[in-house]
C-alpha cells in the first residue's frame, strides 16, 4: 500500500502537469467569456464597454451563421459516413490473409501523415485545378468538359479531402479492433451455414461498435475544428465557411473580438456536448 | 490464428488490397514523382509517369527561393521541444497517476482530456493578446509552449496506459529493498517504461509536426514551421507544380518515415486507450 509519504509525493509530482493545464484551460476561457460580452474592436476604438448579450444574438442572428452550421455538418456528417463505411470495408479486406500485408497497410496509412497544408494544397492543384490538375487531364480523355471542383462541388471537394485524410485513421481503428476479434467465432458461424451478410450483420458489426463510436466521436471533435484544408484551398468561399473559419474571419479578418468571441463559445459549447459522449465511454474504460 | 484459405481466394485478396492501397497512396506518389520533373513535363497532357528526364532542380530552387532549412529548423524545434517538454511535465503526472491512484485520479484524467477538447477558435484571440503582452508572437518558444499544452493531455494518457501495465508488484519490492523514491523512478521504473516513453514521443513529434491551427496563426516571419512554409504556396504565380511537389515531398518526407514506425501507437495514443 502506499504511504502518507508516497500520497504527498505523488500529488507534487501530478500538479506541473495539472496547474498548466488549468491555466491554459481557464485563462483564455475566461478573456473570450469576457470579450464576448463586450464591443471589442482593436483596430476601430479598442474596448468599447459592456454589451451585454448583443453579441450573443448578433452571431445567431446573422444571414452568415446558419449556412455556416449547415457547411459543417454536411463536412462533418459527409467525412464521418465515408471513412465509417470505407474503413470497416477496408479494415476487413486488410484483414484477411494475403501476400504483402504489411506493405499495403503502410500504403494505406501514409496519409494521415501527410499535414494538412500539404495534402490540400496537392490535392488543389494536381488534382482539383480545372485546367491542369488530374482529374481534368482525365476528364478530358474521356470527352469530358472538366469540372471546377473547388468552385462548382466546393463542399465535395472539401468532403474528399479531408475524408483522404481520415481514412487510414478510421481503417487503422477498425482493423486493430477486428483483430481482436475471435476467429473462432466466425468459423463456427461459416460451417452452420450463416451467409457472408448475416455473419457480418450478427458478428463482426456488433463486435465493432465500440470502435465505431469511438471513432465517429474523436474524428467528429477534430473535424469540427477543420481549419487548414478551408484557408489554402477556398478561403471560406463557394458555401464552405464552417462555424470554426466564420469564428476566425470573425476574430482575426473583420476584427470583431466582441462578436467572434461570443461565437467562439458557441463552438466551445458545441464541442463539449460531443465530448462529454466521449468521456463517458473512455470513463467506461478506465473501470474495466 | 490464421484462417487456412485457397490460394485463389488469396490471390483475390491480394489484388483488391493492393489496387486499394495504391489508390489511397496515389496522392502521395505524384508528389513525389512530380517533384523530379521539369514544370513542363509536371502539367504534360496526357500525363506523364515514370518516364521522363529526371532531375532534383526543383529542390535547389524551393530552398534558395524561401529558404528551407529555416523552415525545417523551426519544424525540429518546435515539434521537438514540445515533445520533450511534455513528456518532462507528464512523466510524473502518470507516474503518480498510474501507481499511486487516489479516487480522484479518474476525474482528473478525464478532465485533462476535456481540455483537449476546447476549440482553438474559441480562445485564439485571448492567446494572441496574451503572446503579445509577453513578448511571445512569432517566437519558437511561444510555439513550442502551445503545443505542448494542447498535446499534453494525450501525453498524460499514453504514459498512464503504458505504466499500468507495469506489474506495481515489482515497484513495492523494490520499495521492501529500501529503494528512495527517486531510486525507485530511476532504476526500476524507467527501464521498463522507455518502450511506452518512446513510442509516446514518436506520436507527439507527428502530431505537433503537422499541427495547423496555431502554427498558422501564431506565426510570421520568425519562427514559422513547415505547415506555414507550405501554406505560402498557396497563391501561386506562373507554373510551380515541381516546385510544390518539392517542397511538400521535403516538409512530408521525415514524418512519414516516423508515422510509418508508430502505427500501433497511434491507436493507442488516440484513442485514450478505449480501443486495443
Amino acid at each position: 500500500m502506499a504511504t502518507q509519504h508516497s500520497r504527498s509525493a505523488a500529488r507534487l509530482m501530478m500538479a506541473p502537469a495539472v496547474v498548466l493545464l488549468l491555466g491554459w484551460m481557464l485563462v483564455p476561457l475566461a478573456m473570450t467569456l469576457t470579450f464576448s460580452f463586450k464591443q471589442y474592436l482593436p483596430l476601430r476604438g479598442g474596448d468599447l464597454g459592456w454589451v451585454g448579450f448583443e453579441n450573443y444574438v448578433r452571431f445567431v442572428t446573422s444571414s452568415s451563421v446558419w449556412p455556416s452550421v449547415q457547411a459543417t455538418l454536411v463536412i462533418v456528417g459527409g467525412v464521418l459516413l465515408i471513412t465509417v463505411v470505407l474503413g470497416v470495408l477496408l479494415a476487413m479486406l486488410l484483414d484477411q490473409p494475403m501476400w504483402g500485408q504489411g506493405i499495403v497497410r503502410i500504403l494505406v496509412i501514409a496519409p494521415f501523415f501527410v499535414m494538412p497544408t500539404v495534402s490540400a494544397l496537392v490535392w488543389k492543384n494536381m488534382f482539383m485545378d480545372p485546367v491542369n490538375g488530374l482529374f481534368a487531364h482525365l476528364w478530358k480523355a474521356f470527352g469530358l468538359v472538366p469540372v471546377e471542383w473547388l468552385s462548382q462541388a466546393s463542399l465535395a471537394s472539401i468532403i474528399m479531402i479531408v475524408s483522404w485524410q481520415w481514412l487510414p485513421f478510421a481503417t487503422l481503428i477498425l482493423l486493430t479492433a477486428i483483430q481482436s476479434l475471435d476467429s473462432e467465432q466466425l468459423e463456427a458461424a461459416e460451417m452452420d451455414g450463416a451467409p457472408p451478410l448475416s455473419r457480418f450483420g450478427h458478428i463482426i458489426l456488433p463486435h465493432l461498435a465500440r470502435a465505431i463510436t469511438v471513432v465517429v466521436l474523436i474524428q467528429t471533435i477534430f473535424l469540427l475544428s477543420v481549419f487548414a484544408e478551408i484557408f489554402v484551398t477556398t478561403q471560406g468561399s463557394f458555401g464552405t465557411r464552417t462555424l470554426t473559419y466564420l469564428i476566425y474571419q470573425r476574430v482575426l479578418e473583420s476584427q470583431n473580438v466582441g462578436l467572434g468571441s461570443a461565437g467562439g463559445i458557441y463552438a466551445v459549447v458545441l464541442a463539449n456536448v460531443v465530448a462529454i459522449f466521449l468521456m463517458r465511454i473512455v470513463g467506461k474504460n478506465l473501470d474495466a | 490464428m490464421p484462417r487456412a484459405v485457397t490460394t485463389r481466394r488469396k490471390t483475390v485478396n491480394t489484388l483488391a488490397a493492393w489496387a486499394i492501397g495504391l489508390l489511397i497512396f496515389f496522392p502521395i506518389l505524384w508528389t513525389i514523382l512530380t517533384s523530379f520533373k521539369t514544370e513542363a513535363t509536371a502539367i504534360a497532357d496526357p500525363p506523364v509517369f515514370l518516364f521522363f528526364d529526371w532531375t532534383l532542380e526543383n529542390y535547389a530552387v524551393v530552398q534558395e527561393r524561401s529558404d528551407y532549412m529555416r523552415f525545417l529548423w523551426n519544424s525540429v524545434i518546435i515539434a521537438g521541444g514540445s515533445t520533450l517538454l511534455g513528456i518532462l511535465v507528464a512523466v510524473p503526472a502518470a507516474w503518480s497517476m498510474a501507481f499511486v491512484p487516489s479516487k480522484r485520479t479518474k476525474d482528473i484524467l478525464l478532465w485533462m482530456l476535456s481540455t483537449k477538447m476546447l476549440p482553438a477558435v474559441g480562445v485564439l484571440y485571448p492567446i494572441y493578446l496574451v503572446f503579445i503582452q509577453l513578448g511571445l508572437l512569432d517566437t519558437r518558444v511561444g510555439l513550442t509552449i502551445v503545443l505542448m499544452l494542447i498535446n499534453l493531455p494525450i501525453i498524460v494518457w499514453m504514459l498512464y496506459t503504458y505504466f499500468r501495465e507495469i506489474p506495481g508488484e515489482i515497484l513495492e519490492a523494490a520499495r521492501m529493498d529500501g529503494a528512495t523514491l527517486k531510486e525507485e523512478i530511476l532504476y526500476v521504473l524507467t527501464p521498463m517504461a522507455v518502450p511506452g516513453i518512446a513510442s509516446t514521443i514518436l506520436l507527439n513529434i507527428i502530431l505537433a509536426w503537422n499541427e495547423a491551427f496555431w502554427t498558422l496563426n501564431l506565426t510570421a516571419a520568425n519562427a514559422a514551421p513547415l505547415t506555414a512554409f507550405i501554406a505560402s504556396y498557396s497563391s501561386p504565380e506562373g507554373l510551380f507544380y515541381a516546385k510544390l511537389s518539392a517542397a511538400s515531398t521535403m516538409a512530408i518526407a521525415p514524418i512519414l518515415i516516423l508515422g510509418w514506425f508508430s502505427q500501433k501507437q497511434l491507436v493507442r495514443g488516440l484513442t485514450f486507450g478505449a480501443v486495443k
